[in-house]
Formats: C-alpha cells, sequence, structure tokens
C-alpha cells in the first residue's frame, strides 16, 4: 500500500546554507494494509521525518514514497492533495501544540467536516462524531465544547486520533503518540491501535521506545542516523537482534529483575555471533543484507 | 447516543467553565483598564478624533475663506486667531485633524495591507516565494522614500488625500512585511498548521484562520505604527508643498505659516496649533502603543 522507495532527505544548514544535513539516508520500506510498521530510533535519527515526508508536509530530496501505486510527490494542486489527505491522516506527537488555543478544541471535527463532508447534515455529522469519540473511548461531554487548555494531553491526543478516524483513512502516521501520555492512558491507546489495524488500516508507528514497538507492531524498522539499521518481522528483531546497534539498543532496556552488571556480564559471557554488515563507501546510499528470511540489516555507522 | 450535552450542533452552552475566549478577553481588559500609558495614549488620540469629526460641522463657511481682520491673536470670535489675510485658524485646524486622521487610516492601511499580504505569504510558503518577497522587500526598504514620494507626487497632476494615501502606503510597508514574516515564519511551524494542512485546508485559509488570530495583537501595533508614519510622512509632505492642491491639511497649514513668514513676525496662533496637533497625536499613537505592547505581553507588565 504504502511503498518507500531509497528515500532521502536532506537540509541546508548554516548561515549560507552551505552545509548539509543528512536527515533521511536512502530508506526503503512498506506498509501493507492491516500491517503496524514501528519505526524506532533516537532523537534525531530521522524517523519523524519520514512521517512528516509520508504524509506530504515535507518533500522528499531523493526517491519515491508511492501510495496506492502512485508517487505522493507528484501530487499536485489542492483538489488531489485533499483527496490524498481523505486517504491517509497523521497523528502527531505532541498534543497541546496541535490545537489553535484560540478556538474550542472540537474546531478539529469541523475542519475536517467543512473540507470533506460539507453536505452532510448535523444530525448525521453528530453520530459520526460521537461514534468515533466512543471509538477512542472518549466522553463527548467532557470534551466537547471545551478549549485545548481545560482538556488533558490524553483526552487532546485521543481527540485527534477520533478526527483522524472521521475520514475512511487507509493510512495512519502515528508519530510518537504515546509518548505524551500518562502509563494509564498508555494502554488504551494502544489497543485502539490494534483495532484500528483489525479493521485494515496500516499503521507507521513512529516511537523511540523499543517496548512500545514490540508490544504493538507487525514489522520494526530501527534507524540510525537516519539509515536503517535493522529491518524484519518485530518477533525476529527483538528476538534476535543482528545490528551491533539494535543489540546496544536492546541491552540498554532495563530489567526489572536483573542490575545492568548482570545484564552486561550475561552479555560478554555469550557474546551474541557478528553478522557480516553492508558497507555504504559513497556516504550516501545505505544497503541491506537479508540476513535471515526478510530480516535486514543495514550499514554500520559507528 | 444525539442528545450528549456539547455535542456539535446541540446548542447548549450552559454549564462547563468560562470559555477561554472570554476569560482572555477580560484578562486583556483587566490590565488595559489599569495601563496609564495606555488610557494616556488612547484618551488624547481620541480626544482629536472628536474634534476632527465634529469639528468640521461647526464650520459654516470654507477654511481657505478669507473671513474675518488680518492677523488677530487668538480671541473670542476667532479661537486660534487668524491668517496674515484674515482665514480663522480654528476652521483649518479642525479640517486638519479630520485630513490628518483619514491620511493615517488610508494611508497605513494601504501599507498595512501590502505589508501583511506580503509578509504571511513569504512567512508561509517560505523557499523560493520567501526569497523573492524577501527581496524586494529589502529593496523597497532601502529606497529613499521620502525623495521617491516628492519625485513620484511633484510629477502627477492629481494631488488628494487618495492619491497621497496609496503613495505613503506603497513606500512605508516594508518594515511590516518583516515583522509580519518573521512572526508568521515561527507561527508556520507549529503542529496546528500541519494539522489544517492535513484537514485540506487551502493557504489562505490557513493563514487567516490559524496563523493571524494568533498575532493579533501585533498586527494592531502595526497598524498603530504604520498609522503614526502615514501622518508624518503626509505633514512632511504638505510642509514642502507637495500636498493636496487646495486642501487643508495640518502639513499645509505649517508650510503657509513658514511662507507668510509667522515665525518672523511673531504669530504664533498660526503654526503653534498644526505643529503642536501633529507632534501630539503622533506622540500620544506611540505611547498607546507602548501601552499596548504591555498589555499584551505579559512581560512587560508592571504589577
Amino acid at each position: 500500500m504504502l511503498e518507500l522507495s531509497h528515500v532521502h532527505k536532506v537540509y541546508r544548514v548554516g548561515a549560507f546554507g552551505g552545509g548539509r544535513l543528512r536527515a533521511v539516508r536512502d530508506v526503503s520500506l512498506t506498509v501493507e494494509p492491516g500491517e503496524v510498521v514501528s519505526l524506532i530510533g533516537e532523537s534525531g535519527s530521522g524517523k519523524s521525518t519520514i512521517g512528516k515526508m509520508v504524509l506530504g508536509l515535507f518533500r522528499p530530496s531523493a526517491g519515491r514514497i508511492t501510495f496506492e501505486g502512485t508517487d505522493i510527490t507528484t501530487i499536485r494542486g489542492h483538489a488531489a492533495r485533499k483527496e490524498y489527505y481523505r486517504r491517509v491522516q497523521g497523528v502527531f506527537q505532541d498534543p497541546f501544540s496541535c490545537f489553535n488555543p484560540i478556538f474550542k478544541a472540537d474546531r478539529v471535527f469541523e475542519m475536517v467536516r467543512s473540507s470533506y463532508f460539507p453536505r452532510t447534515s448535523d444530525a448525521v455529522w453528530k453520530d459520526k462524531v460521537l461514534d468515533a469519540l466512543a471509538t477512542v473511548r472518549l466522553d463527548p461531554g467532557n470534551v466537547l465544547g471545551k478549549y485545548p487548555h481545560q482538556l488533558s494531553g490524553g483526552q487532546l491526543q485521543r481527540l485527534l486520533i477520533a478526527r483522524a478516524l472521521l475520514l475512511d483513512i487507509k493510512l495512519l502516521v502515528a508519530d510518537e503518540i504515546i509518548s505524551m501520555l500518562d502509563a494509564s492512558t498508555r494502554i488504551d491507546v494502544l489497543n485502539l491501535l490494534a483495532d484500528l489495524k483489525e479493521r485494515g488500516l496500516g499503521i507507521l508507528f513512529v516511537t523511540h521506545d523499543l517496548s512500545l514497538g514490540n508490544y504493538v507492531s507487525d514489522k520494526s524498522v530501527i534507524l540510525r542516523k537516519g539509515a536503517i539499521a535493522e529491518m524484519g518481522p518485530t518477533a525476529r528483531v527483538f528476538d534476535n537482534p543482528l545490528h551491533p546497534y539494535s543489540r546496544h539498543l536492546l541491552s540498554c532496556v532495563p530489567q526489572l529483575h536483573r542490575t545492568w552488571a548482570e545484564v552486561d556480564a550475561e552479555l560478554e559471557a555469550n557474546p551474541p555471533e557478528d553478522v557480516t554488515l553492508p558497507t555504504a563507501d559513497d556516504g550516501e546510499s545505505a544497503p541491506l543484507i537479508e540476513a535471515e528470511e526478510n530480516h535486514f540489516v543495514g550499514i554500520d555507522q559507528g | 447516543m444525539t442528545n450528549v450535552a456539547g455535542a456539535p450542533g446541540a446548542a447548549d452552552k450552559a454549564g462547563s467553565a468560562e470559555p477561554a475566549g472570554e476569560r482572555k478577553v477580560s484578562e486583556t481588559l483587566h490590565f488595559a483598564r489599569r495601563n496609564p500609558k495606555l488610557l494616556i495614549g488612547l484618551g488624547i488620540v481620541l480626544v482629536f478624533l472628536l474634534i476632527g469629526i465634529i469639528g468640521p460641522f461647526f464650520v459654516d463657511h470654507d477654511p481657505n475663506e478669507y473671513v474675518g481682520p488680518k492677523s488677530q491673536p487668538p480671541n473670542g470670535e476667532y479661537w486660534f486667531g487668524t491668517t496674515t489675510f484674515g482665514q480663522d485658524i480654528w476652521a483649518q485646524f479642525v479640517i486638519g485633524v479630520r485630513s490628518t486622521f483619514l491620511i493615517g487610516v488610508f494611508g497605513g492601511g494601504v501599507a498595512f495591507l501590502i505589508g501583511t499580504a506580503v509578509g504571511f505569504v513569504a512567512g508561509y510558503k517560505g523557499g523560493i516565494v520567501d526569497e523573492i518577497l524577501n527581496m524586494i522587500t529589502n529593496v523597497v526598504l532601502v529606497l529613499p522614500a521620502l525623495v521617491v514620494l516628492i519625485v513620484a507626487i511633484a510629477y502627477l497632476d492629481v494631488r488628494g488625500l487618495f492619491v497621497q494615501g496609496v503613495f505613503i502606503g506603497l513606500t512605508t510597508w516594508p518594515w511590516a512585511a518583516r515583522a509580519v514574516r518573521s512572526q508568521a515564519l515561527s507561527l508556520a511551524t507549529r503542529d496546528y498548521v500541519d494539522l489544517a494542512r492535513l484537514s485540506g485546508r487551502r493557504t489562505w485559509r490557513i493563514i487567516t484562520a490559524e496563523i493571524a488570530p494568533n498575532m493579533s495583537s501585533y498586527l494592531v501595533m502595526s497598524f498603530i505604527l504604520l498609522f503614526g508614519g502615514a501622518v508624518l510622512t503626509a505633514a512632511g509632505l504638505d510642509f514642502i508643498g507637495l500636498g493636496p492642491s487646495n486642501g487643508v491639511s495640518l502639513g499645509l497649514m505649517l508650510e503657509s505659516a513658514v511662507a507668510w513668514s509667522a515665525l518672523q513676525l511673531g504669530m504664533w496662533w498660526w503654526f503653534i496649533p498644526p505643529g503642536l496637533g501633529i507632534t501630539v497625536i503622533v506622540g500620544s499613537l506611540y505611547i498607546l502603543n507602548v501601552g499596548l505592547d504591555e498589555v499584551f505581553n505579559p512581560k512587560l507588565r508592571e504589577l
């Protein structure tokens, strides 16, 4: 459904735009209907940039992003762009900054209505909104007609998910949607994502949290400095990490009944088998090697 | 399921907390009423505005007509005295104040429209559009505006408030464009702007509905400064003899006062009212602006 093929994003930096910052380097991945793909990476690994490129907010510097066969960078004009957003929607990391502070929070629904459902009657629309709110387990009486500062981060985040559900979307880009939520609402939103997956939605789940990626996704993509370090079915990536960076990441997840020293000692006692990593001499490409079936490792960037 | 309180379409505003919009307005009012700079500035501007609006209705003759005795100091009949030719200075003054406000609103308005349009488009669009608009802005910014105005207006046959306002507007917009651009640049990267894009909104609606309301105080203050600037520029042009032909304005009064040696003859009542009028109007506009800045910007409030 969604396919990224050798996508690059290079920013110009510096006073005269002379410097180059390679935020995304040669990333290729696919998202199928009913599949949750986690993009896991540290800050600055390019994961949010990939999300924004898929949403058409940034243009890739090179490479193709195709959605259902059309290259999205060739979408021109307001009408075509609007049609694209009918099928692809995003939810951003910081719910507090997603609402214009001077308007009521449910204006985000009204914007969708005036753009996409101008002929829907009030009653039908109201049912639709209440339906969407029920899906995200929000009490309409608590959230409608309120200003953003009167609602909690979790409520705002779920309003944004409800907003995306008003459209008949095929792909949801969820950019760190969990990180602003407290632990008790986190699991609700994660389960909601699983429900959406059941409905056949493709979800690109951007996160920096390994355990969330593990919990929710079918496929995991670990990013490092803009390039894919490791990609494969979540179970394989987490049970048998092949890239040194993924191993390092996984060893950094705190464990409840063991101290760091014990973990490190165990890792040293049975060092994992090394795999041959691909190399990229040109500093631009980032080839992948299929180490086992559907399980890829990328270049080592130190 | 459809009878939920607060659902869209359900017209019940009862209950719930005080809306933020109202709260914000009342908070602004609270600080506005306690800000002496704002009150003094606004008071003086309003007094002059009233003089300009109401005064001319009590003048039953042409202000340039020779109605009274020559060179009279202020007295009961001619409140501000008369000129060397016996023109009523009070009549000239009230009509001059009116045209001062007109030129301020018109010239400032033209500059404001151009400046905000250029600034918003440049700041929101970015990239090559920004580069081009910024270049144009900088070119106009470094043009010696007064010289261009003098040349342009000197060659025009039609002279009047309208032409003068358009020309002032066309030359004074650049700084407003730069100020608005820098604000729009920062607001355009907010997530709610991205969300409006994802909602299929057009660019101009994003600018007018998402970005502009968040900098409304900034826009008000820009307009006031442009207004003051237009008043000063118009007075300058009038003073050097490029004002509206056969019109009346404070600048033209100053011009004729100087032309007929009011200074040397000690006719202070001829040049003090227009000079003081311009100074006080523009000065209180700036004081008003500082007051507004303190009201809108919590960091500047004196508590």
